[in-house]
């Protein structure tokens, strides 16, 4: 049991008349010799964490390592509290809990990494947004989390997941790939309509440069997992209405590598071009 | 293509804020300590190129010390490390070198002591993702990763040691998944690094230790699923 590309994964689902989340864990099993019940159990835990590294800037915001970020989240939550937010329930707490993550991460705590630290926000942003507004189990959050692995083990099998190799359209645009399948097997998605979701915020994110201020993981990484988590649900949005993406998932994922390979290295997390280069950047830079 | 889990997709857990400047740190330290038979007492740790450059915004020193008490890569522990370090009564020290071309990116040399003039140096590499390599031990040149069980035998370069290496592994039914040897020039200190899917057996370090040419065993056990889940 394994697949290749989007191609075989979607054939396989057909065949077996089972949902992405489901090959993924019985590929698992098979290539790691365990038990489907300890690799949930693995997975649980994982998805703690990630709820964990989403509530804890709330709770107490701490100022990052290079002290670029810190207290963005909990800024959020008050506005989204106070009743004034312009984006409705699930991306106002889809924004702020993919923030939240990399706020964690910054100030040194424990988070999973979702392909990347760099854009761990965004899976846990848009799953735990989804859950909260939509009443979902952990269960189901749980089995929605191994979708959102088969497309990011595609993503590092036939592309790449490194902002150094790929810019950030492979870390944060691969995260909300990977988030708005996840998010459309979550919701009642078809397999075809979850891959049709992740073609769709490769498209969307396509060329997305990696250039972060002083080479900390701190800005613009933030506000691009937020802008990751809104790319997701948009995505999953269409899909779920039944639009159909013209660029099979596969397509645009050498699309993106393709992009990323001819990204100047300037873009390619250097932190010489882009937001980095900027006047203020630099200037920002000496704060390390 | 070695097999991709869905926990090197969503994963590793790992204190933040980067995988490579943190996480990995902190596993290179970990293997280092592992390899260090003392009482470490004295820690001096020389990082190079993007590391030298941003360590203190990516707490890559915090993550080292904190590797080198032993701390996994996902230990909350590892922002207080300096603390713990001094509570501890382990010194420690950080210095920069980015003069050195040639050399991965993101490189430290981990010199150790104990108080009875024991040392070693340990040099490491962090690749991406949390993942990272040894790429030197005292002056020899070696490469292995930890994710493997690996047995590290220091030895005079002498014919048969190998052969002593092999039998006790074999008596002991140990699968060897790589076995290779570096050594500076002939004759003189050879390190063996065999690498081993299942956990090896303490005793089997015993019985090479008997060889005469044999000057040290390390046993570095790897954990369960992997270093770094």
């Amino acid at each position: 049991m394994n697949f290749k590309n989007g191609k075989e994964l979607l054939e396989l689902c057909e065949k077996e008349k089972c949902a992405i989340s489901d090959i993924m864990l019985l590929r698992e099993a098979m290539g790691t010799d365990r038990a489907k019940e300890e690799i949930r159990n693995q997975m649980h835990r994982t998805w703690n964490i990630m709820k964990n590294s989403a509530a804890a800037p709330i709770r107490s915001p701490k100022k990052s390592m290079g002290g670029l970020i810190g207290g963005e989240a909990k800024r959020l939550s008050e506005h989204q509290a106070a009743g004034k937010s312009i984006c409705g329930d699930t991306l106002s707490r889809a924004l702020t809990y993919a923030m939240a993550v990399i706020e964690n991460s910054s100030s040194m705590g424990l988070i999973a990494a979702a392909p990347t630290a760099g854009s761990s926000g965004i899976v846990p942003g848009v799953m735990l947004a989804l859950q909260e507004t939509h009443g979902l189990t952990d269960d189901a959050v749980v089995r929605a989390l191994f979708n959102a692995g088969a497309v990011g083990y595609l993503a590092m099998r036939n592309a790449t997941v490194s902002g150094a190799v790929g810019g950030c359209q492979a870390e944060t645009g691969v995260a909300a790939s990977m988030a708005a399948s996840a998010a459309v097997e979550l919701m009642g998605g078809t397999p075809q309509q979850c891959l049709h979701a992740a073609s769709t915020v490769l498209m969307n994110m396509l060329g997305l440069v990696c250039d972060p201020i002083g080479g900390l993981v701190e800005c613009p990484c933030q506000g691009r997992n937020a802008a990751g988590a809104a790319n997701a649900l948009t995505a999953a949005e269409l899909s779920l209405a039944g639009i159909r993406q013209p660029i099979p998932f596969d397509e645009m994922l050498d699309a993106m590598y393709e992009v990323g390979k001819r990204l100047p290295h300037e873009y390619r997390e250097t932190a010489l071009g882009g937001c980095a280069a900027t006047p203020t950047g630099c200037s920002l830079c000496s704060l390390n | 293509m070695s097999f991709i889990s869905v926990f090197d997709v969503l994963g590793p857990n790992m204190v933040g804020p980067s995988s490579s400047h943190t996480a990995g740190a902190a596993a290179i330290a970990l293997l280092a300590r592992k390899m260090f038979p003392g009482d470490l007492k004295n820690v001096e740790f020389t990082l190079y190129g993007s590391f030298a450059r941003t360590y203190k915004g990516h707490g890559t020193d915090r993550a080292l010390l904190g590797g080198i008490m032993g701390f996994s890569p996902d230990d909350a522990r590892i922002p207080d490390s300096f603390a713990i370090a001094e509570k501890k009564g382990l010194s420690f020290r950080f210095l920069t070198n980015l003069t050195e071309n040639g050399i991965h990116p993101n490189t430290v040399d981990i010199r150790m002591a104990d108080d009875n003039e024991r040392t070693l140096l340990v040099r490491g590499e962090s690749i991406g993702g949390g993942k990272v390599r040894i790429t030197r031990i005292d002056q020899v040149e070696v490469d292995f990763t930890g994710e493997y069980s690996t047995l590290i035998v220091i030895q005079q370069d002498k014919p048969g040691v190998i052969a002593h290496i092999t039998n006790c592994l074999s008596e002991k039914k140990v699968n060897i998944a790589y076995m290779k040897l570096y050594r500076e020039e002939k004759g003189s200190v050879a390190y063996s690094i065999v690498e081993s899917d299942g956990n090896l057996p303490e005793d089997a370090a015993d019985q090479i230790r008997r060889n005469p040419y044999v000057h040290d065993v390390m046993l570095i056990q790897s954990q369960q699923g992997g270093g770094l889940r």
